[in-house]
């Protein structure tokens, strides 16, 4: 059942993409950022955490959950720590994520030559 | 030279295409004119480091053919009119560093093809020299580089994208001495900028629509004649999207464009059902020049053809006037060409 509701919870929130792009005529970095921001607010009123729970990978691997990881880091250290968490805690979860994409784009830079 | 109404010129001497040439990437290769064109490369690339050095390569290797096919030494020539999409038109510029000849750059976007040859029938018509070469090119990645997304980036297109032509097209125009058979440039039709205040770049079929519209009228109302005129008249990149905007448009102004047969460059280039990925069609300065330098100008020589109006269409947009919400400028710009055998 998980897989049922990854696919529709996750497909709804490309559809979600999609529409920004073909009607709202946002451009695909409007589209990410929006996106981005929108689970960034999701998880501000708690509505982001239990659709991760209900919904897995279909709520954990769209561009939504960058924000989410944000806000939710932050949070979480604010709670530990004070303030100062929530500087130290923005880039908690989603550091696998940077950490990644720097690292491959390293690798990918020395095989390859980018020509734009 | 003679102006007639408000828009065009008519060529008195008839200054003659002496020749002519086609260089095209390896995707127009696979299109239904591939036979039309003098040299197709195999790879985006052409051997070199960067997209805009390709773009460059292509240029001069146009420039070099067009030459040898109008048999004409390098040392002869006396104008190069060029231009091109990237900024500050440095594919062409580049290119004239070799020619060593006075140079004239120009911009007019994808009706670069058509303004840069009235300049050179104008130069040789009005006595200013007896040989000058006119040209244009395009490279699919450049100027998508440029105008759109990285090539990397992978970006979703509208179907009512177009695909950059990779092309070069270049014509030596010479002096009408009697002894050339054609084909010779008989009228230009100068187009006006018409902004209709759409925004989209990635619809610009439907932009350039109507400059296209206004400068076929124009032609017809300047000269006095009527579509029937012409075996063939063609507009630059309209595409799936603007060609059939061009009709109504024409239509709606009572211009009897079924007397003819009106196509559109972007959509004769490639074969649309095969390749998928031009989408709706082609575009670029490469476009209206490959197709009319390779393919109409070889349909002329054959005697398929006698008189044809080009109108190439430009889209004067740069990615910085779209950033700022600007709507998209565009012009058209006619050529009549003619071929030997029968006075005008």
């Amino acid at each position: 059942m998980i897989y049922l509701w990854a696919f529709l919870i996750g497909g709804a929130i490309c559809v979600v993409g999609q529409v920004l792009m073909d009607i709202v005529k946002l451009t695909p970095a409007h589209t990410m950022s929006t996106l981005v921001v929108a689970g960034a607010i999701a998880d501000a009123f708690g509505i982001y955490d239990p659709l991760v729970k209900f919904a897995g990978a279909g709520a954990s691997v769209p561009i939504t959950s960058f924000g989410y990881s944000l806000v939710h880091g932050a949070l979480t250290e604010l709670e530990r720590d004070g303030w100062i968490g929530v500087v130290t805690g923005i880039f908690d979860i989603t550091s696998a994520g940077i950490s990644s994409a720097i690292v491959f784009s390293f690798l990918a830079a020395l095989l390859v030559r980018p020509k734009g | 030279m003679k102006k007639l109404g408000s828009q065009t010129w008519q060529f008195t001497t008839r200054p003659v295409i002496l020749g002519s040439s086609a260089v095209v990437g390896p995707e127009e290769g696979e299109g239904p004119l591939a036979s039309d064109f003098d040299f197709i490369f195999d790879s985006l690339e052409m051997g070199e480091k960067t997209w805009e050095k390709a773009e460059r390569a292509l240029f001069m290797k146009a420039s070099v053919m067009a030459l040898e096919n109008a048999g004409l030494d390098e040392e002869k020539l006396e104008y190069f009119v060029g231009g091109d999409l990237m900024n500050q038109i440095i594919s062409s510029s580049f290119a004239a560093r070799k020619l060593g000849v006075p140079y004239l750059g120009v911009f007019g976007a994808c009706s670069t093809s058509m303004e840069s040859l009235a300049i050179a029938a104008m130069i040789v018509d009005s006595g200013g020299g007896k040989y000058a070469l006119a040209g244009t090119a395009s490279h699919n990645c450049t100027v998508e580089k440029q105008f759109r997304y990285p090539t990397e980036y992978g970006s979703q297109k509208p179907p009512t994208s177009q695909y950059t032509v990779t092309g070069s097209g270049c014509a030596v125009v010479g002096q009408n001495d009697g002894t050339a058979k054609g084909p010779y440039i008989v009228f230009a039709t100068l187009g006006k900028i018409m902004d209709l205040g759409l925004k989209d770049p990635l619809n610009m079929g439907a932009a350039m629509a109507p400059a296209a519209a206004d400068t076929i009228l124009s032609h017809f109302r300047d000269t006095g004649l009527s579509p029937g005129h012409y075996d063939l008249i063609v507009t630059g990149d309209l595409a799936t999207v603007g060609l059939p905007i061009a009709k109504k448009l024409l239509a709606d102004e009572g211009i009897p464009m079924e007397e003819t047969t009106f196509n559109d460059c972007g959509l004769l280039i490639y074969d649309l059902d095969k390749q998928k990925y031009t989408i709706a069609g082609g575009s670029g300065c490469g476009c209206s020049a490959v197709v009319t330098y390779g393919h109409i100008l070889k349909r002329m020589k054959k005697g398929e053809l006698k008189r044809v109006l080009i109108v190439a269409t430009g889209a004067l947009l740069s990615p910085l006037s779209y950033q700022q919400g600007e709507s998209i400028p565009c012009v058209a710009h006619a050529i009549a060409l003619e071929s030997g055998g029968e006075g005008a």
